[in-house]
Formats: C-alpha cells, sequence, structure tokens
C-alpha cells in the first residue's frame, strides 16, 4: 500500500515536470496559474515547519524541536547553507536531550 | 521522485502517521511549482523526444535558477544539465546512504534526526520570502496548519493551507 503510494506520487511529480516542458508556451501567460502556483510552496512548506516541529500525530506539543527551529531560524538568517541549517536544527535538539 | 520538498513532504505526513495517500496530495502539491519550471525551461532547452523525458526529471528548483540565471542559451542548456547531472547523482547517492544508515541508528531522536525535517523545510522555504507578501502567507500558513492540527487527521492540516493559498492567490 504505501509503496504503491509512493509510485503513484513519483510518477504524478514526473508527469508534472513533463507536461510542464511539453505544454504550449501561452499557459505559462495565464494570470491565474501565474498568481497560485508560486504560492503553494511557500505556504505549504511554512506548513510543514510548523506542524512538524510543534505536533507528534495529532497533539500539539512543545519540546526540543522549537529550540532546533529557534537556531535553524538564526542560520538560515545568516544566510547558512542547506546541510548547515539541517545540521544547525538536529544537533541542537541532539545537545539539549543529552542534558 | 526526484524533488527534494516533495520527498520530504511525503516522509513527514507518513512519518507523523497520516497514511501515505495525503502525503501523496502534499508531495503533488508541492510538485506544482516544477510544472510552471518546465513552461519556463520548454523554450530554453528545446529538447525532443527522449531528451524531453531526460530532462523533465531534472526541472527542478536549482536547474531552473541555474539555467534561466544565464544570458546565453548554450550557457543555459549546459547549466541546465550539468547541475542536473551533479544534482541527480549526489542526492540520490546521499538518500540511499541514508535508508542504509538508519539500520545503525537505534533512535534517531537521540540525534535531534526529528529536528531536521522542519530545519530543511525552513532552508528551502527561506529564499522564497525575501518579500513581505510571501512572508505573511508563510506565517498565516504556519497558524493555521497548528489551529487545525488537532481536529483532523494528520496530513489534512497541509491541504486545508493549500485550498485556502490557492483561493487567496485566485481572488487578490
Amino acid at each position: 500500500m504505501i509503496w504503491t503510494g509512493v509510485v503513484v506520487a513519483s510518477l504524478a511529480c514526473y508527469g508534472l515536470k513533463l507536461a510542464g516542458l511539453s505544454l504550449p508556451q501561452r499557459w505559462l501567460t495565464d494570470p491565474r496559474v501565474q498568481k497560485i502556483v508560486p504560492l503553494i510552496p511557500i505556504a505549504l512548506l511554512a506548513a510543514l515547519v510548523a506542524t512538524q516541529t510543534f505536533s507528534t500525530g495529532r497533539h500539539l506539543v512543545l519540546d526540543v524541536r522549537a529550540a532546533g527551529l529557534a537556531v535553524a531560524i538564526v542560520a538560515v538568517l545568516l544566510r547558512a547553507p542547506f546541510l548547515v541549517v539541517v545540521a544547525a536544527g538536529a544537533g541542537t535538539a541532539s545537545l539539549l536531550r543529552l542534558v | 521522485m526526484f524533488t527534494g520538498a516533495s520527498q520530504f513532504a511525503l516522509v513527514g505526513v507518513v512519518g507523523a502517521g497520516g497514511g501515505v495517500w495525503p502525503g501523496a496530495v502534499a508531495a503533488l502539491l508541492l510538485g506544482s511549482r516544477n510544472a510552471l519550471y518546465g513552461l519556463r525551461l520548454g523554450s530554453l532547452l528545446d529538447v525532443r523526444g527522449w531528451r524531453r523525458a531526460a530532462a523533465a526529471q531534472f526541472v527542478i528548483d536549482e536547474t531552473t535558477a541555474m539555467a534561466i540565471a544565464r544570458d546565453d542559451p548554450r550557457l543555459s542548456r549546459f547549466a541546465f544539465w550539468s547541475t542536473g547531472l551533479a544534482l541527480f547523482t549526489f542526492w540520490n547517492t546521499g538518500t540511499l546512504i541514508g535508508a542504509v544508515a538508519t539500520h545503525v541508528v537505534s533512535n534517531p531522536k537521540t540525534f535531534g534526526l526529528d529536528a531536521a525535517p522542519p530545519a530543511a523545510f525552513l532552508a528551502l522555504l527561506a529564499p522564497r520570502l525575501r518579500a513581505r507578501e510571501p512572508l505573511a502567507i508563510a506565517i498565516a500558513a504556519a497558524v493555521v496548519a497548528i489551529a487545525v492540527l488537532p481536529f483532523v487527521p494528520p496530513g489534512v492540516p497541509l491541504l486545508i493551507v493549500a485550498v485556502l493559498v490557492a483561493a487567496y492567490g485566485a481572488l487578490r
């Protein structure tokens, strides 16, 4: 079941890319497409940051992940590269669990 | 699937107990931007047949950014293919190492690995927040996702946020 979902999602994600390369250019100039599509990753990524930090299953929780996120935000503000941001977040949570 | 945000989202929703289908929908919604990238790259790359099929898999944030940053179409194509090939190789090698290494790590929480995904999403999000409106949208999306979370199955907050932002985009 889970692999069916993974394969279907993979094919669909590839299909979106291929459709983009294959569709006529005038789709790009459709104002509705222009307005909506760039906003979706912003909203979804922000929602993912929030839910993955402050919840376990359906319960809201405040734990060391919040501290990890705070340090990751500082890293982002300092324009740290991707891996440094991730390591800063994970490392903070890991250290706080030790104490 | 070769598009980082979608991969993380699918894993994140499944890991939170949301089931694979809400995860797949979240992955698709995040992947929708690649269709826009493809539209923009179409004329630039000018690929047909099997080359187009191969190029499609490389259509992601980074390759698009590298390709459209060049003025000369030949340099654009070179940037696209070289960035795509390098990222595809290292990204998937890294994924494989991670998958194999799970057997070594007894409790992922010890290494703060549960804090890694939010940091990764944040790092993917940050470059898109260079203006006031995207920042406001991001904050609103985070608040809405947290507010509805206790009342719906895992993964569904993402779908609610996606519907709301699409409605906002269409109406503004």
